[in-house]
């Protein structure tokens, strides 16, 4: 019995828009929603005024920026072990949006410092491993674009999603302890409980953000990948003759 | 129970056969991002047989090769070596196959014996010593067994590389343009390894564009031709004067009056 | 018995290769020369860098160690695969029967035992340069130097063997390698820093356990990925 690998699912042009359209206003309203009733229901903090507000954002971004890196571990080990692209072609998404957040939450996170300690960066542990990852997800997209064979992409930076992300948790580690060693000033580890019902509503909002982002990018490359699948099948039906 | 014993037995033979088969793929089809460098090849090959492919530089013959040996994975179709699947039992079908291709694969800074040596160990064997000696002898490298490969000519090299596969011994021999930067004596060796393990029971593929040199040791011819196998002929061996066999792909087809 | 026999093999065939890029390595001395006097050059430039006061350096010594181990073991790591990939033996080698993981576990090995020789001129060298007292810390700084440095030629040998294939070999290795070196150089130089003051907190400890979990974590993950990757 021979196996003979039919085209493959990845190759197929992914379903209409509209769905993700629909998500992408979904989303847009659940922003404003949640961003006008954080600002208008609580009032300023004690310590830091109107600027507390800033971790609406940041915080609810660097969420989203972890799960999406977790995203990436699973959906790497899926194509390990399945050798579906599909599960590449979206774990690539996933890092790209990832990525976004990323800098995002340490913008903002930055932005929040200048005024509270005087300075642009300080080795804050989360914001420091934040930068850490970011910094190691960026080495996942340069990979990508500097591997120009599909499948070797694929596996290559399926390998490296998986270890970058291993790795979130013990770089975090090190860093906070590397810094209570040298007791240097340190971030509030907790807000304020009166932020909270804003900030799982940030939450909520940046989750479907996230999600209609990563999907229109995955359905980007699917077209993508189906186009180039037609040429291929052009390109193999051209010639040959079988024997 | 007469019918038993005649399915039993037709069971057998019809076994006997499938085990004859050392190569058995179909559709084999392998991309490099945009091109495909094979587009469909489906191959019987033997156990005991010497098949030559021949085509130009870019026809596929390296690509198939590779794929043979597991060291691609192709991008469709499949099929199995020696009755190993050949994506799904990769490992099992390295113990069965030896690959020389255009690149002799050995270190430059070890000598020639220590080449050996190591790849006795990396096959997971105990490095016997006398058996790599023989084996330089059998290629002609026995008095530089103690230089450094790095001082070799490419023939040189080449010539290690065979004697690497003489220690091999294996079952699929898989030749890359053997023939090119060897000396004739280089190529007398080539064709006595490729008639002594056919007669063994190994079976063969040897990819050349110089037909010629390979006619004395093979069994059959196949062309390939921008990733496709064209053609397909019988050769007829100098030794046996048999008439030619009927054109077929295929176990046992034609095969029997060749052997006769 | 079966699988017995299957790992003894193994070890035999990983053995091989440390015993090849090792025997090579001796033979020629080039990648060991090269890396050891850039070691060399980056700890003076170090010196330069931060200014000749003994005290300041001293303080920074194991900061600046730790960056020299990392900036020229990076060198090691491609070469070793370029060994392979000059004469097509890297084919041969994926050739032979057997886990392909054991051809990981080899080159390790052969990096492994490569940087610690580098490092066994490079921190006698540190000590004379920014004073340091070597020998009552010893047995610690062994050990930290040992897990820190494994952690180090795991990730450096698992991410070469993409880099090494890849156009951007020079730039991808250590923009793929140095921010996951982030707990092993913060644990290394805080360890070191700790051994060399007498570790007066008991700090080391904590560190070197740090080391061992990023060790074993990415010991196991780079074996079992290994053979995804090192496919053509």
């Amino acid at each position: 019995m021979t196996i003979s690998a039919s085209r493959p699912a990845a190759a197929q042009a992914p379903g209409p828009a509209r769905r993700i359209q629909v998500l992408g206003w979904i989303a847009f309203l659940a922003v404003l929603v949640a961003e006008a009733v954080s600002l208008w229901t609580s009032p300023p903090d004690r310590d830091m005024g109107h600027l507390q507000k800033l971790m609406y954002v940041h915080v609810p971004a660097a969420w989203m920026a972890l799960l999406a890196y977790g995203l990436v571990f699973v959906l790497s080990l899926l194509y390990l072990w399945k050798r579906d692209e599909r599960h590449d072609l979206l774990a690539a998404a996933a890092a790209e949006v990832g990525v976004v957040m990323n800098a995002l939450a340490l913008a903002l996170g930055s932005i929040w410092g200048r005024p509270t300690w005087g300075v642009w960066w300080t080795w804050d542990a989360r914001l420091t491993s934040t930068a850490v990852l970011l910094v190691i997800f960026l080495g996942y997209l340069a990979l990508r674009a500097f591997t120009e064979d599909p499948d070797r992409r694929a596996r290559w930076s399926a390998a490296v999603g998986i270890l970058g992300f291993l790795n979130s948790y013990i770089v975090y580690m090190s860093v906070r302890w590397w810094r209570t060693l040298h007791q240097v000033q340190s971030s509030p580890e907790t807000l304020d409980p009166i932020y909270t019902r804003g900030l799982r509503m940030n939450a909520i909002a940046f989750l479907l953000v996230l999600v209609y982002f990563v999907a229109r990018r995955y359905r980007a490359a699917r077209l993508e990948r189906a186009a180039e699948a037609r040429i291929e099948e052009a390109a193999l039906a051209g010639e040959g003759v079988h024997v | 129970m007469v019918e038993d014993r005649e399915g039993a037995a037709l069971q057998a033979i019809v076994y006997q056969r499938d085990a004859g088969l050392a190569v058995d793929v179909n559709g084999i089809a392998r991309r490099f991002g945009r091109k495909w460098a094979l587009r469909g090849v489906s191959l019987r090959v033997e156990a005991g047989e010497v098949v030559a492919v021949v085509g130009r530089n870019g026809s596929g013959k390296t690509t198939l090769l590779r794929i043979l040996a597991t060291l691609l994975r192709p991008t469709r179709g499949g099929g199995r070596i020696y009755g190993h699947d050949l994506v799904s039992e990769a490992a099992e079908i390295r113990e069965l196959v030896g690959l020389l291709g255009h690149a002799p694969g050995i270190y430059g800074d070890l000598t020639a014996q220590e080449n050996l040596v190591f790849a006795l160990r990396m096959m997971g064997r105990t490095p016997d010593r006398s058996a790599v000696l023989e084996a330089l002898e059998a290629v002609g490298l026995a008095r530089e067994a103690g230089e450094r490969a790095r001082h070799f000519s490419a023939g040189m090299q080449r010539r290690l590389a065979l004697a690497r596969m003489f220690l091999q011994r294996p079952r699929l021999i898989l030749l890359d343009e053997p023939y090119a930067s060897f000396d004739p004596e280089g190529i007398e060796r080539v064709n006595a390894f490729l008639k002594e393990s056919s007669a063994r029971g190994a079976a063969a593929l040897v990819a050349t564009h110089d037909l010629a040199r390979a006619a004395a040791v093979v069994d059959r011819v196949v062309r390939m031709d921008a990733g496709t196998l064209v053609e397909e002929s019988w050769t007829r061996p100098a030794d046996t004067g048999g008439e030619p066999a009927a054109f077929a792909v295929g176990p046992g087809e034609g095969r029997g009056e060749w052997n006769a | 018995m079966e699988r017995v026999r299957g790992w003894r093999r193994e070890l035999a065939r990983a053995g091989a290769i440390v015993w090849k890029d090792l025997t090579a390595e001796r033979r020629t001395r080039a990648n060991f020369n090269a890396v050891v006097s850039l070691a060399v050059l980056t700890l003076l430039l170090f010196g330069f860098a931060l200014g000749p006061d003994t005290e300041a350096l001293r303080a920074a010594a194991a900061g600046v160690l730790w960056l020299t181990v990392l900036f020229s073991g990076v060198l090691a790591f491609n070469r070793s695969y370029q060994l392979e990939l000059e004469n097509g033996a890297l084919d041969t080698l994926l050739l032979y029967p057997g886990e392909r993981r054991s051809i990981f576990l080899g080159k390790l090995g052969a990096n492994f035992a490569f940087v610690l020789l580098v490092e066994l001129v490079v921190v006698p060298v540190a000590a004379v340069i920014y004073n340091l007292p070597l020998l009552r810390p010893f047995p610690g700084l062994a050990g930290v130097m040992l897990l820190g440095t494994l952690g180090f030629v795991t990730l450096g040998t698992f991410y070469a063997a993409m880099a090494s294939r890849s156009r951007a070999r020079e730039v991808l290795l250590p923009l793929l390698l140095f921010p996951m070196m982030i707990p092993v150089l913060v644990g290394s130089v805080e360890a070191t820093s700790a051994l060399l003051a007498g570790d007066p907190m008991g700090d080391s400890g904590a560190w070197l356990r740090l080391l061992v979990v990023f060790d074993l974590v990415f010991l196991v993950a780079s074996v079992l990925a290994f053979e995804h990757v090192i496919e053509e």
